[in-house]
């Protein structure tokens, strides 16, 4: 296991590094960061001088050090339009988008699991091909315009719901959180609902080819056999089995909806980080576009990382063959 | 000649080919039928556009600011009739969606077949070379598969700017990892067969067993592939130009159009957003059937 759990590190490390020569590339080399921050009407000394406080007159692969030993201190530039620190902006926003994630994650379980099981169990019934039919209009919805369906049906002709913002929060150890306060929960429903939208489908294709497959085996005719409860065999055995690619394919997702989040916040102006890069690119930020792509790309790794590991411990012959190598 | 043989055993309109079958199978399902005659009529639609839309609402002078905000089957002061409404500038909604829809098909198609050539490319050599030009390709490959396909396309605009090109060079960027790894799964499998064995002891050269022999039995998936990943590139079209970093206010899109009318949801004045967003619900749902259907044909798990 402590062979394996090294090699994974290592690996979430140059993923990272690797990363950070794209990122370093593509915004430090394709762009002049000096035609953003100087004044149109700046004259060659001031260009001169704005060139070697900046270092861009070193080496490119001494920049890149500079770059990475910046990174590594968290520092990675004041924000052009907001005057902080832009790592800072980005960890002021996170709680807001780990939160919507983390609540349309749980409505994609709850919902979707349910949903796949019964579509496996009737494959063939009118509800099994109701809900698969239906798990391929979720796949389909155009995320944002969902969104504004919702705002429209929810919020403009019912008007049960508020059409965007993050409402009251509460706190906690300095962190706000909408689902501390019952009275912000009405602004974090339809956010979530519509980034959970397309996780929904893809839990319930997940738990019905799992259940398909699952009821044909050997260990669920033998509990049948014992004379198990139907109740039983579903909650434990098949259940326990379906479970593995769900949480594979949900903990992979779970970066793929902070990634997508950038769309669900400029719908409901939602004030998480997807919603600040969307800014940030719209004035030119680039401190804080640098800051998100770092720090998104080292929360994937993270993220990819506990999901092997997490996998490893559910399914151990992935650690076997992985140290077998 | 091939008339006198098969006399005596089947009449020639009931000889079966495998394309034949193919085509029954497809048709036996009324759905999937339903959603190729969709398919195929929006794209006879959008490539129609200039010629069947009412006006051409990108063209400045057909427009009457006159006739803006005109409500689903209002009528302008010339009496023009306007199906389904018209937005800010009295452009005629009907005639922006089919415009917006040509586009969608166009960077939708054109970003998939680029991507295709690539990846197949990509795949092909891996798995035919192997060793380490196979772990170089599927290493990029997978490194570029773990991060989510709007967060690479976001990347990229922001670096390129905005334009169709630019789109589309994203769109290319996001999709031809997926090819790359269909096509090197099915071609490892191929590999192995004796066709391939046999051609190797014809000493045929390497690009002819590559182009005649291994690529068109690697074919299948990645039908099966691209299908939804046309619906894919046009869903994120939609989605980056409604961002504001896709294609710009000078080009018809249908994210555009749904981003514009997202300004006036408040005010009630729902058919800016509702109704391009619905065209783009068809054109996703449709194409995703058919590519559903597809998988449940050229699945050979699922023939067994």
């Amino acid at each position: 296991m402590l062979a394996f759990l090294i090699r994974r590190i290592g690996q979430s490390l140059f993923v990272i590094l690797a990363m950070a020569a794209l990122v370093f590339l593509g915004v430090f080399f394709i762009g002049n960061p000096i035609d953003v921050l100087l004044a149109p009407d700046a004259d060659q000394a001031e260009r001169a001088e704005a060139i070697v406080r900046l270092g861009l007159d070193k080496p490119l692969w001494q920049q890149f050090f500079i770059f990475l030993a910046d990174l590594a201190r968290g520092d990675l530039g004041t924000s052009f339009v907001h005057g902080t620190s832009a790592v800072g902006l980005i960890f002021e926003r996170l709680p807001a988008t780990m939160e919507l994630a983390f609540v349309a994650l749980v409505l994609a379980v709850v919902v979707g699991i349910p949903l796949g099981v019964i579509a496996g169990l009737k494959s063939e019934g009118f509800a099994g091909r109701s809900i698969m039919t239906g798990s391929i209009v979720g796949f389909s919805l155009p995320n944002f315009w969902f969104g504004i369906m919702l705002i429209l049906f929810f919020a403009v002709t019912l008007q049960w719901l508020p059409a965007g913002g993050r409402g009251p929060t509460g706190s906690l150890f300095g962190i706000e959180l909408s689902l501390l306060n019952p009275a912000g929960w009405p602004n974090l429903l339809m956010p979530a609902l519509t980034l959970a939208i397309y996780k929904v489908s893809l839990v319930i294709r997940l738990a019905y080819s799992g259940t398909r497959e699952a009821m044909l085996q050997d260990y669920v005719r033998f509990a049948r056999a014992k004379g198990l409860s139907r109740r039983r065999i579903l909650g434990v055995h098949v259940l326990k089995n379906i479970l593995i690619p769900i949480v594979t394919v949900l903990g992979l997702e779970l970066g793929s909806m902070i990634a997508f989040a950038v769309v669900t916040e400029s719908v409901f102006a939602w004030p998480g980080i997807g919603k600040l890069l969307i800014d940030s690119i719209g004035r030119l930020d680039r401190p804080v576009i640098v800051a998100y792509l770092m720090i998104v790309v080292a929360l994937f790794a993270v993220i990819n990382l506990v999901v092997d590991i997490l996998y490893s411990v559910l399914d151990p012959r992935v650690r076997l063959s992985d140290t077998g190598n | 000649m091939a008339d006198v043989s098969i006399k005596g055993t089947l009449p020639r309109d009931q000889v079966e080919t495998p394309f034949a079958r193919f085509v029954a199978d497809y048709c036996s399902s009324w759905l999937a039928v339903a959603a190729l005659v969709v398919v195929v009529v929006l794209i006879t639609l959008s490539a129609l556009a200039p010629w069947i839309a009412p006006q051409n609402p990108y063209d400045l002078t057909q427009l009457s600011i006159f006739d803006n905000m005109l409500a689903p089957g209002e009528r302008s002061m010339e009496g023009k009739l306007y199906l389904l409404g018209t937005d800010d500038q009295g452009r005629d909604m009907l005639s922006a969606m089919f415009y917006g829809l040509k586009l969608s098909f166009f960077v939708g198609i054109v970003s998939t077949a680029v991507a295709l050539a690539i990846g197949i490319a990509a795949g092909i050599t891996a798995a035919y070379f192997g060793g380490r030009i196979d772990t170089v390709i599927m290493r990029f490959v997978d490194l570029q598969l773990s991060f989510p396909a709007i967060l690479i396309a976001l990347i990229l605009l922001a670096l390129l700017g905005k334009g169709v090109d630019k789109v589309i060079i994203a769109l290319v960027a996001v999709q031809w990892a997926y090819y790359a790894r269909t096509i090197r799964g099915g071609a490892l499998v191929e590999r192995q067969r004796e066709y391939i064995d046999a051609a190797r002891n014809l000493a045929l050269p390497s690009h002819r067993i590559i182009f005649r022999h291994l690529l068109p039995n690697c074919l299948p998936p990645l039908v099966v592939v691209a299908t939804i990943q046309v619906a894919h590139a046009i869903s994120l079209e939609a989605t980056l130009s409604f961002l504001g970093v896709g294609v710009p206010i000078t080009e018809p899109s249908l994210g555009l159009l749904i981003s514009n009318g997202y300004k006036y949801i408040l005010s009630g004045k729902y058919w800016i957003s509702v109704y391009p967003g619905l065209l783009l619900l068809l054109t996703i749902l449709a194409i995703n059937l058919v590519g559903d259907r597809l998988r449940d044909l050229l699945n050979p798990r699922l023939k067994a």
